[in-house]
């Protein structure tokens, strides 16, 4: 652990303060429509998509229209996507002539990218041609992550809002997510990456000539062992940058390449990084504002910032311990911090970026739904590796993804204000509205889907070589690792993994793509359901016996909430996979 | 309903349209114009071959050559199928792959402790740099097999050298490409 790790980190949290608070009051500008800055350029686009759509942008819906066409939208991509990927052979912009995707595999990567997942059981750069990158899985980057936020605003207006039985306009919300809230910074942010050298073009790939030739052993279909010289190396080239920008700023995480943020196409330098973790947590952060303005109480958005932060810190720093003192079990290997070198445990690391990046990028991206990875994360130690995992676990609520991270953490501030209310004995008030049992019944609820998606298939998954245990890489405990890691990020809508597991089988492309959809859709259903019961009730004016949600006595509660049903969900688990392998680890065991 | 249902076929295909096409290929057109360097890969070219990427590494056997981190994207630093190990810490795998190249290169450099990033490999596959411990490392066989003095290995190897961005992002680097390059027109004598 350096001093200059710490600085950094520290920079990073700065700047995640800074903007806070001005990309929550653009945000509620943008869906309170108040004017701001881009609407002359905008608003006419924004009129032109209404016209096209048939949109009546004044039609206010119901919690259960709003989910309806929430759903809708999401099948109808959902389905374009398949398409594409299947017939992606006799479409434009294929330079490497790839074929179809296989159906299961189409099927997941369709479900995987509407979910706002990225779980990919494929390799893109032999995969997916440029089409289905652009026009496929760069979409949905931006489709998935609008609806994300649309849900958040329905959800923050229906505790804001007294005595109504609407809660929005779906289609405006989704459509004011796209013009105003992701593409200018996307056009502006993908230009930065390619300065910095992530690459944008539609060529082919191209071929280098090496200039020191080198020798490979090749075992061929004979089983004989053959050497080869490799004499040439394949740049994989494609429309990089405008995917890495969205790939971030809306949680996504899914990789243009198989190394993802590790490639140095997609990050290639210190920079580049320091912008995509700040882009992970830009809208998520600044929702909280945004929380925090729309319900008239901007204390109550900070107090759930500070929840986040903490939660945070306490995973960005067990991960940097964890991974600066490196793995004991390989000897006469200098893993010590200098001024020459990073040290630590550098197995699946970049040089540019060290110990601190990958613990602070590791841990940005499974705090937030995102899922993009700079370094692979099946390589960190039992420690290191278990802080991404625990971060799914609880819900992706530390920040959490575009949307779905407030979303997520409003139902453990339902349960948080519940609690209270029990502990003091009077009936649960949540910024002037009463919570009543309706309201707990569909937190709890969201909160058993996710738990029965991320326990009940793994479980199954760990029986038989003939369901998951055939797919693993990595012997022991760690195996058991990265099935449950599997499962946890699709539920989750992550979409980072414990890379080695081949999740490319019949069984794994169609249980994971169930887990991805119950994990969105279903999880967020419930929420909608609160959203509108909140909506039709009364605002009291506080009273004396109500538990203040902008103190730091309610911080408190709600980190102790997140991490209690976290704790009591998986601690079991855990201590079969991770806790047990790094207590072997230490112990000099390998497997 | 039915009427959602065609505003969701409706949107899909607009915002398709808009953020799936117009988008990425607008960026593709700024990009191209304002850094064609960059948004092309920073290719390097010599005597008019194609040689390499100034952000991929490639693997250098020779012991002329300062040598890249263990690579498993694809044979190595294969930049059509980039990607890491994936061993995890306690597999037997990488714990005898790793003890494998320390005594290799503990051979070459007897009593001096094996700096991680060479004997660990990169999540990418393609990692461009090692760390200037593991430059150092191997000044003294790269200065033996070109008949150059230490010294002024030492001198291209700093040339090389990348501090952290801004002062403090990110960790100090060498280009290893670049430095065998480098190398290469400066003390041709050996391969």
């Amino acid at each position: 652990m350096t001093a200059n790790g710490w600085f950094q980190i520290a920079v990073f949290l700065l700047v995640i303060l800074a903007i806070t608070k001005p990309l929550g009051v653009f945000m509620t500008n943008v869906f309170t429509r108040k004017k701001t800055f881009l609407d002359t350029v905008l608003r006419p686009l924004e009129r032109l998509v209404y016209r096209l759509t048939g949109v009546d942008e004044t039609r206010e819906m119901s919690w259960i229209e709003y989910g309806a066409a929430m759903l809708l939208f999401s099948l109808v991509s959902m389905l374009l996507l398949y398409l594409i990927e299947r017939t992606q052979q006799w479409l434009p912009f294929n330079p490497q002539k790839l074929g179809a995707v296989a159906q299961d595999l189409a099927f997941n990567t369709a479900a995987s990218f509407t979910t706002n997942t990225n779980w990919q059981a494929y390799t893109p750069e032999t995969t997916m041609s440029y089409l289905t990158q652009m026009a496929g899985l760069a979409y949905h980057n931006f489709a998935s992550a609008a609806v994300g936020i649309a849900l958040a605003i329905a959800v923050i207006r229906g505790i804001s809002s007294r005595e109504m039985k609407t809660i929005g306009n779906f289609w405006v919300d989704v459509t004011r997510s796209f013009l105003w809230v992701l593409l200018p910074a996307c056009l502006l942010v993908s230009l930065v990456f390619v300065s910095q050298g992530v690459v944008q073009n539609l060529r082919p790939y191209d071929t280098a000539q090496l200039i020191n030739p080198y020798q490979t052993q090749a075992t061929g279909a004979d089983g004989k062992t053959t050497t080869q010289t490799v004499a040439q190396q394949t740049i994989a080239q494609g429309p990089v940058a405008s995917q890495e920008a969205i790939k971030e700023l809306g949680t996504n995480g899914g990789g243009f390449f198989n190394a993802n943020s590790a490639h140095p196409f997609e990050n290639p330098t210190p920079f580049s990084n320091f912008l995509q973790v700040v882009l992970i947590f830009a809208i998520p952060s600044g929702l909280t504002y945004t929380l925090g303005r729309m319900t008239g109480s901007p204390k109550h958005g900070w107090a759930v910032w500070s929840a986040m932060t903490v939660l945070f810190l306490a995973g960005v720093l067990t991960v940097f311990w964890a991974e600066a003192r490196g793995n004991p079990l390989p000897a006469g290997v200098d893993q010590t911090p200098s001024s020459l070198q990073a040290g630590g445990n550098m197995e699946g690391k970049e040089v540019r970026f060290g110990i601190a990046n990958s613990a602070l990028f590791a841990t940005v991206t499974t705090d937030a739904s995102c899922g993009a990875v700079n370094g692979m994360h099946d390589s960190f130690t039992p420690l290191g590796g278990m802080v991404p995992l625990v971060n799914i676990m609880l819900g992706e609520v530390v920040f959490g993804g575009v949307g779905s991270g407030l979303y997520g953490m409003l139902v453990f501030v339902i349960l948080a204000v519940f609690i209270a209310g029990l502990m003091v004995g009077r009936t649960p008030e949540y910024l002037g509205k009463k919570i009543e049992a309706f309201d707990v019944k569909m937190a709890m609820l969201s909160v058993l889907v996710f738990s029965l998606a991320t326990l009940a298939l793994p479980a199954i998954a760990a029986v038989s070589p003939r369901f998951g245990t055939s797919s693993i890489s990595n012997p022991g405990a760690h195996g058991l690792s990265q099935i449950l890691y599997a499962y946890v990020s699709a539920t989750g809508n992550n979409g980072s993994a414990f890379n080695g597991i081949n999740s490319n089988t019949f069984w794994y492309n169609t249980t994971l793509a169930i887990s991805m959809l119950m994990g969105r859709f279903l999880a967020v259903i419930p929420i909608l359901a609160i959203a509108g019961n909140l909506a039709r009730k009364k605002i009291s004016p506080p009273s004396l016996g109500a538990f203040p949600v902008t103190t730091p006595l309610f911080t408190m509660l709600l980190v102790s909430t997140v991490v209690v049903v976290g704790a009591l969900t998986f601690f079991p688990v855990l201590s079969l996979g991770p806790i047990l392998e790094q207590v072997l680890m230490t112990a000099g065991r390998s497997f | 309903m039915k009427n959602n249902l065609l505003i969701a076929m409706r949107m899909t295909l607009v915002t398709t349209l808009l953020f799936g096409l117009i988008y990425p290929l607008a960026v593709t057109g700024l990009a191209q114009l304002l850094f064609p360097g960059q948004a092309n890969g920073e290719l390097i070219q010599k005597g008019g071959k194609l040689i390499g990427s100034r952000l991929l590494g490639q693997a250098f056997s020779a012991p002329g050559y300062f040598r890249s981190r263990p690579s498993f994207a694809g044979t190595g630093y294969d930049g059509g199928s980039s990607g890491g190990s994936n061993l995890g810490p306690t597999n037997k795998i990488l714990i005898s792959r790793v003890q494998v190249e320390v005594a290799r290169l503990k051979a070459e450099n007897p009593g001096v402790p094996v700096p991680v990033d060479l004997v660990t490999a990169s999540g990418s596959g393609l990692d461009p740099h090692i760390t200037p411990a593991a430059a150092e490392f191997q000044v003294p066989r790269v200065a033996r097999e070109r008949r150059a003095s230490e010294a002024d290995i030492r001198a291209v190897v700093t040339r090389h050298s990348l501090g952290r961005q801004f002062g403090f992002l990110g960790e100090p680097r060498v280009n290893v490409l670049e430095l065998n390059l480098d190398l290469d027109a400066a003390y041709p004598s050996s391969r």
